[in-house]
């Protein structure tokens, strides 16, 4: 092995914080990874950007990344993060959290963000579960699906989580899994260029707290199921993309609108002469 | 008297003591380190092994709220948090304590961020001292299992119906395996009989519960609610007997004194450290050093009578807080020194603070507290808050 060798991102990257915590088959290095490409390919002055999550394994992502970057609370990565825009307008800010996070402890954060259409670009990793407390279930869990807290099957019904942004005002939705690196990708970067409130999801592999107790396999079987059983459909209403432990996963661009955001809509402060 | 002993963890031993005070209803978020104690519950209740109803909730906030709305209509139950999660609970701590809803739940004691720690002190639940909830700390694995079937006892009597907080160590006691005897179901069931309040809401006698009071009622309503919890010493020391006499375990009520009879400096903590005190007090007597622990059990209510009592006895008291109050000095020193200040007599005290975000407290850092104890005595030192094993640099 040559030690000179330096990891392509390894401007992007806080060495330093190496090794990472994540599980061998974690879907979560590959997320980091296009988050980061897109960064690179995006053009955009890093030091303009900032990372912000709450708490998960996939909130582990900010304190990887060298750029600005703040690990939240639980649940309130949104409005932490709507601070940071609001007081600074000119930072491209991204939230990068789990499902949990986002969706559960702060789900009331996520549908008012969106609402009012905050120029902020979310990343949710979806691994349907709590990975970093050890598997419980949660807002997102496939019905039946076995975790720590639902050792004979989980009943309640999950979120769809691209429905759920679109019905709550984001402009631009989007689904992927960690296999779809160069799509995702691209859609980062999409969402960089874009103004107001965008949305992807990315169904992501945790093989040790969600995979072993349902019978998934290893990170690379999810994979391959992600390739065998991902159809992309941009465009569809996301209302038809729900997902469920042994189905399709309906993947692409379902919205790309434009609306005012909203700094767009403040009256402009007046200032007395 | 037949044990049923078994080898499992504290979360584990909180669990049993759960499912063996037959709650209706248990809703909880997972947190590090109380996670084992909710998924061995919703194990039990998915497998019928406990007839309550388990609602693995979306957040602390919905957790305090659900057991209070189940409270309401005369349920029995539990939730479970730690940390970050029992800060979220905060606003529902007092409302639940205001509403004289006999709640019961664990705390596994761990340190508050910023940093972000996953390990133990006792700030959570120090920090919320003041919310009207009767907090008890255990220092092993049985003691929580038992501290959990109490509590429901305590809490739900008449003349206290006050929720109360059974706190036990992060990692130290949570995640350490014992060998704890499970009591049976049979003498669990004797000794803890369905809960029964007028306070609640049926259709033969419907109420409105959780209104607003005006300035000319609600310091009564404060009053008879800091009443209730004085009303509890005398419950605790009753039901603590109880469970003595039917389980075989005595927890010596609110505080418990070992090896302070002639005692001239004593040691004064909470929770698992204790269990390391005893081991330094038995090193030292075997020297000829005449140390002493009180370990406190219940800091709310606050065990005034037994601090005082001990401080006549003694010539100096050393308080261990794994907190601080910042700007001041640990809480529970200004707990103790708050009761020590109303005897007739002077005694040399010093607080020791440490063992934060999961810092161990050695056998050589209590030894040292108490040489400084009696060296403190001995020179008429000024009294201190020293923050010990520190590894910065420091203006002394
Ligand atoms: C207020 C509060 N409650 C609970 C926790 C414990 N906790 C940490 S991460 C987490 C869930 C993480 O799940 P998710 O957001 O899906 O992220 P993942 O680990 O799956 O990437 C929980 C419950 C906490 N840190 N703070
Ligand atoms: S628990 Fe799951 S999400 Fe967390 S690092 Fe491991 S595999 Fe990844
Ligand atoms: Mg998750």
């Amino acid at each position: 092995m040559n030690h000179n060798e330096v990891h392509p991102m390894d401007r992007l990257i806080r060495a330093d914080r190496m090794p990472h915590i994540w599980c061998p088959g974690c879907g979560l290095g590959t997320n980091f990874t296009c988050f980061l490409e897109a960064l690179n390919q995006s053009g955009l002055d890093p030091d303009k950007n900032v990372i912000v999550s709450g708490i998960g394994c996939t909130g582990r992502v900010p304190g990887y990344t060298n750029i600005d970057s703040y690990h939240t609370t639980h649940g309130r990565a949104i409005p932490f993060a709507t601070g940071l825009k609001l007081a600074n307008p000119e930072l491209t800010v991204t939230v990068f959290s789990g499902d949990g996070d986002l969706f559960a402890i702060g789900g009331n954060h996520f549908i008012h963000a969106a609402r009012r259409n905050i120029d902020l670009k979310i990343i949710c990793v979806n691994n349907f579960n709590y990975g970093m407390t050890g598997g419980q279930f949660g807002c997102t869990t496939p019905l039946g699906a076995k975790t720590t807290t639902s050792p004979y099957g989980n009943y309640e019904h999950p979120f769809n989580l691209v429905q759920m942004a679109a019905a709550s005002g984001a402009v631009y939705v989007a689904r992927w899994t960690s296999l779809h690196v160069r799509r995702l990708t691209n859609s980062i970067k999409e969402t960089f260029a874009k103004k107001g409130f965008t949305f992807i999801e990315i169904i992501s592999p945790c093989p040790v707290s969600f995979g072993r107790r349902n019978k998934l396999g290893e990170g690379l079987d999810e994979m391959k199921y992600y390739q065998e059983n991902s159809v992309i459909k941009h465009g569809i209403d996301p209302n038809e993309a729900d997902l469920n432990l042994n189905g399709k996963i309906i993947v692409g661009k379902f919205i790309d609108i434009d609306k005012p955001t909203f700094l767009d809509n403040q009256p402009k402060l007046q200032t007395p002469d | 008297m037949k044990t049923n002993k078994i080898f499992i963890s504290g979360d584990e031993a909180v669990a049993q003591g759960v499912r063996l005070s037959r709650p209706h209803v248990i809703a909880a978020y997972p947190i590090t380190p109380q996670t084992i104690t909710v998924e061995r519950l919703s194990e039990m209740v998915e497998a019928g092994e406990m007839d309550g109803e388990y609602m693995h909730v979306e957040s602390e906030h919905s957790a305090i709220s659900a057991t209070m709305g189940a409270s309401a209509v005369g349920a029995r139950t539990f939730t479970a948090s730690s940390s970050q999660g029992l800060l979220y609970m905060a606003e529902g701590l007092h409302y639940c304590s205001g509403g004289r809803w006999p709640v019961v739940m664990m705390n596994a004691n761990r340190s508050v961020a910023l940093p972000w720690s996953i390990y133990g002190d006792h700030r959570d639940s120090l920090s919320l001292l003041d919310c009207g909830w009767i907090q008890v700390y255990v220092e092993d694995a049985q003691e929580a299992l038992d501290m959990i079937i109490q509590a429901y006892k305590i809490a739900e009597h008449k003349d206290v119906l006050t929720p109360m907080m059974v706190n036990l160590d992060g990692f130290i006691l949570t995640h350490t395996y014992e060998l704890v005897d499970i009591p049976e179901q049979k003498m669990v069931d004797e000794f803890l009989p369905a809960f029964e309040t007028p306070n609640k809401m049926s259709f033969e006698e419907p109420k409105n519960l959780g209104f607003s009071s005006k300035p000319d009622d609600n310091t009564e309503f404060k009053y008879q609610q800091n009443e209730a919890m004085f009303n509890a010493i005398d419950v605790i020391r009753d039901v603590d007997q109880e469970f003595a006499e039917k389980f075989g375990r005595k927890y010596h009520d609110m505080v418990e004194e070992y090896r302070c009879e002639d005692a001239e400096v004593v040691l004064v903590a909470l929770g698992s450290v204790c269990g390391t005190i005893r081991v330094v007090v038995d090193k030292m007597r075997a020297e000829g050093k005449k140390v002493g622990l009180l370990k406190i059990r219940y800091m709310r209510p606050f065990p005034e009578a037994e601090v005082k009592d001990l401080a006549r006895r003694v010539n100096a008291i050393g308080v261990i807080d794994k907190d601080i109050s910042f700007g001041y000095e640990g809480t529970v020193y200004t707990n103790v020194n708050s009761a020590i200040s109303k005897i007739d007599k002077y005694v040399y005290k010093s607080n020791f603070v440490g063992g934060l975000g999961g810092r161990d407290i050695t056998k050589a850092d209590i030894e040292e507290m108490f040489n400084k104890l009696f060296s403190g005595v001995e020179n008429k030192s000024e009294e201190k808050v020293e923050f010990f094993s520190l590894n910065v640099e420091t203006n002394d």
